[in-house]
């Protein structure tokens, strides 16, 4: 089994931390990962992505082209990443603030209205983690406990009093995503 | 430090550079930020190694400073280092011209990123010609290693110390961007601890650690004036430079056993070209990779031999094609050797380089 996942949104949403949350449960569950981060000016505020690699055999590239996942947070990921998903692949989006919708037939399409359900609940910081759980309802590529335990290693041990925060959210990731209909 | 080393952990390539210098008895680390590796510095303020081995880390006011402060370090018999990328290397070229003239032993990394001049903060793998064929002036040569992966990162950083104080000469990691800011699972290094003065005393009689009453002044410099001793030092290097072409050619062969057309590529490149070399097997096409670890020396002569039995080879780089020539030298002709690169720090994606080979060579 291979996950080749791209994750894509503006600087600020968590897109790099979501993606080394899923590479260290990868790790924790003794698979080979890779994250790759687009490290350039994108950081300090632009769009921001990263490939994330889960697999059972040695990873080649850690740079590629198409993608079986792609998760996109705002209207240029969508437009930039929509045409690189595999032929019956996965496409999961944010519906804040886009204004063209994903138009493939060919792939699956879920909506998560994410950043719409963080800010009404006042936790905006835990958007990355509500998308993390609705990946995870529809890719099982990681399990929610070893999902838990890369949380624990990628978060400083004082910000270790959020950890159920997250959970909750990965829970409320996991009803709040749909699938879309083009 | 707390680690064990067979425990697996997840880092940046940067990252285990900085973790394997203190677990290897590294001495000091001598360094400028600049994009894409600061994440080493950073590294080592944090783990902050001179409470635990005293190994000294120091931010220099700039690359020549650095260098210059390597050099120093390495005058002592210490095992000394710095870091930086492109434009920063480029400022180092004397200091490196200086310590393979007065043979001492040093590490320099290099994660590349794209040229010329300032050019940008994405990678690149340009600096091919600088590293390999002495960017700094005279008949020097050292030691070059591609790493391609972050496990490589942490070996290679204590490889090119071995290989630094085996020939007393400056060796170089030449990483890009990528492997230095991804992440991937590594195993460092076992902590080895830094040598006492007695033991550099006994492994490096050249040092300067004070004159002791058994043995006359030790001087390090890489001027002489008179034309017939610079020649025999440089005759002397010349024979080192053959015994390390002898001795230290490293590469990697994948797939290659029935191949039609081959990938010449290193680095992060050369892991696209696996990834290309993994589609083309699917599509019945027999594709190889060889990649070469060592850049000096280069591996001419399994290229050579591969020369006879393949169709064609195509050097995939992230630069105008630098390392081509040095393809095109171990082929001599035999077969077509084409090239396929991108600039400017964008990196092509396997089903590019894929396609460059089927159009080029098929």
């Amino acid at each position: 089994m291979t996950e080749e996942i791209i994750i894509s949104g503006f600087g600020g949403q968590g897109v790099l931390s979501m993606g080394k949350i899923l590479a260290y449960s990868g790790l924790v569950q003794g698979q080979e990962v890779s994250w790759m981060p687009s490290y350039g000016p994108e950081q300090r505020g632009g769009t921001a992505n990263v490939t994330v690699i889960l697999s059972n055999q040695r990873i080649s590239s850690p740079v590629l082209n198409t993608y079986d996942t792609a998760i996109v947070l705002n209207q240029p990921s969508l437009d930039k990443f929509e045409p690189l998903v595999k032929p019956g692949g996965t496409l999961i989006f944010d519906g804040n603030g886009l204004h063209r919708l994903p138009v493939r037939t060919d792939i699956n399409l879920y909506q998560i209205n994410a950043t719409e359900y963080a800010y009404a609940n006042n936790s905006s910081k835990t958007i990355n983690m509500i998308i993390l759980g609705g990946l995870l309802k529809i890719r099982p590529i990681v399990e929610i406990e070893n999902v838990l335990k890369g949380l624990k290693k990628t978060l400083p041990p004082r910000h270790h009093h959020l950890l159920p925060l997250n959970e909750q959210a990965i829970h409320t990731g996991m009803d709040l995503i749909m699938p879309y209909a083009v | 430090m707390s680690r064990k080393s067979d425990e697996v952990t997840l880092m940046k390539g940067n990252e285990a550079i900085a973790h394997a210098a203190v677990r290897c008895g590294c001495d000091g680390y001598f360094g400028y930020p600049i994009t894409p590796q600061s994440e080493i510095l950073e590294t080592l303020m944090e783990i902050e190694p001179w409470k635990t081995t005293g190994m000294v880390v120091l931010q220099a006011e700039s690359e020549v400073a650095s260098i210059n402060m390597v050099y120093g370090a390495a005058g002592c018999g210490k095992k000394s280092m710095t870091t930086s990328s492109s434009p920063g290397v480029s400022l180092m070229q004397e200091g490196i011209s200086y310590m393979a003239g007065a043979e001492l032993p040093g590490v320099i990394v290099n994660v590349m990123r794209g040229g010329p001049g300032l050019g940008t903060i994405q990678p690149s793998q340009a600096d091919y010609f600088q590293a390999t064929k002495g960017g700094g002036h005279g008949d020097y040569r050292m030691p070059v290693l591609a790493p391609a992966s972050v496990q490589e990162m942490a070996d290679f950083t204590v490889l090119a110390f071995d290989l630094a104080f085996k020939y007393l000469t400056p060796a170089m990691i030449l990483a890009d961007g990528i492997i230095g800011q991804m992440m991937e699972k590594v195993v460092l290094p076992p902590f080895t601890p830094r040598r006492s003065e007695e033991e550099i005393r006994r492994e490096c009689p050249w040092a300067t650690l004070g004159k002791t009453q058994d043995r006359n002044p030790n001087y390090i410099s890489s001027l002489e004036l008179r034309s017939e001793e610079m020649e025999k030092i440089n005759l002397r290097l010349q024979k080192r430079y053959r015994e390390i072409e002898k001795n230290e050619v490293r590469y990697e062969e994948i797939q290659c056993e029935d191949a039609d057309f081959i990938f010449v590529a290193f680095g992060t490149m050369a892991r696209v070209c696996q990834k290309a070399v993994e589609i083309a097997r699917e599509e019945g096409l027999k594709v190889g990779l060889i990649r070469p670890i060592t850049l000096f020396p280069y591996p001419y002569n399994r290229i050579a031999e591969l020369s006879e039995k393949v169709k064609g080879f195509i050097s995939v780089e992230m630069s105008a094609g630098q390392m081509v020539e040095d393809v095109r030298l171990a082929v001599s002709g035999k077969v077509p050797v084409e090239f396929y690169g991108r600039m400017g720090g964008i990196v092509p994606s396997p089903e590019e380089v894929l396609n460059a080979l089927k159009t080029k060579l098929l």
